[in-house]
């Protein structure tokens, strides 16, 4: 399966500034569907960024989120060609990894 | 209580309290070491606050204390949302020694939408998207050297996210 996450990190050289564009329906439960029945929840609840071991950025994520969530951040430090590990896991224990390459 | 003459029964009790002894202790074990790993769970995901219906309940299961406004949280939200299921927010603060970023809005079902921990050497700045059920205020917390701040924008929306 493809990854569901796409990841642009990119160096400016004192920071790395992260932009990751991930594929979930994150329903809400709050919705029906066309016959009138509830969408049951199931949103991404933990969104972790790891660079050189470390984590530089976790979100805890509600039903709140809209789909395919979308999160910007940076951080001090990170060279180009280093790895960014992102990793998430949903409300029904499911989970994605991916790895990024900073330019 | 019986007296028991025979040497070899007392000995046997002997071994069987001792036996349950050692099971006790060694059941007693399992809750102990597996306290630690709930609460780190606990920790990593604010189960409750996120199930919070109001915005002051969230803030206090989330953090414990409640926010004053400040000018040095920088709130940026559309005036009007076209579309509630899809809004731009981000913040960004000159505030010190920020250690997580929250957002809230006050109309949602569950008013805490997402929370992201910053650790030192990331910047206290971050966009995301999220939805919104109708008008609302839109209250975003920033933690910093223990203390809480907040800035709290309306958007105005058009279509709701919530599917109602």
């Amino acid at each position: 399966m493809a990854s569901t996450i796409r990841v642009r990190a990119t160096s400016s050289g004192e920071t790395t500034e992260v932009q990751a564009l991930i594929q979930h329906p994150m329903d809400s439960g709050f919705v029906k569907d066309a016959k009138g029945e509830v969408i049951p929840p199931h949103f991404i609840q933990e969104l972790t960024f790891e660079y050189d071991g470390k984590r530089v950025f976790v979100a805890d994520w509600g039903a709140a989120v809209s789909k395919d969530p979308y999160v910007k951040f940076s951080f001090k430090g990170g060279k180009k060609g280093d790895d960014l590990k992102i990793s998430w896991v949903d409300n029904k224990g499911a989970t994605d990894t991916a790895t990024a390459k900073i330019q | 209580m019986t007296i028991v003459h025979d040497g070899f029964s007392a000995t046997r009790r002997v071994i069987l309290k001792g036996a349950g002894a050692v099971a006790l202790v060694g059941l007693g074990n399992i809750p102990f070491s597996l306290a630690p790993a709930f609460a780190a769970a606990n920790d990593k995901y604010p189960e409750d606050a996120f199930k919070a219906k109001s915005e002051a309940d969230a803030i206090k299961s989330l953090y414990g204390k409640t926010a004053e406004p400040s000018d040095k949280v920088k709130l940026d939200a559309p005036e009007i949302a076209e579309n509630g299921a899809v809004v731009p927010i981000s913040v960004s603060t000159t505030l010190a020694d920020v250690t997580s970023i929250a957002f809230l809005v006050s109309e949602n079902p569950n008013a805490l939408a997402a929370s992201y921990k910053i650790p030192a050497g990331t910047m206290p700045s971050v966009a995301n998207r999220l939805k919104m059920a109708k008008t609302s205020n839109v209250i975003a917390i920033v933690e910093a050297g223990g203390k809480l701040y907040s800035a709290t924008k309306e958007v105005k929306v058009t279509v709701g996210g919530c599917g109602g």
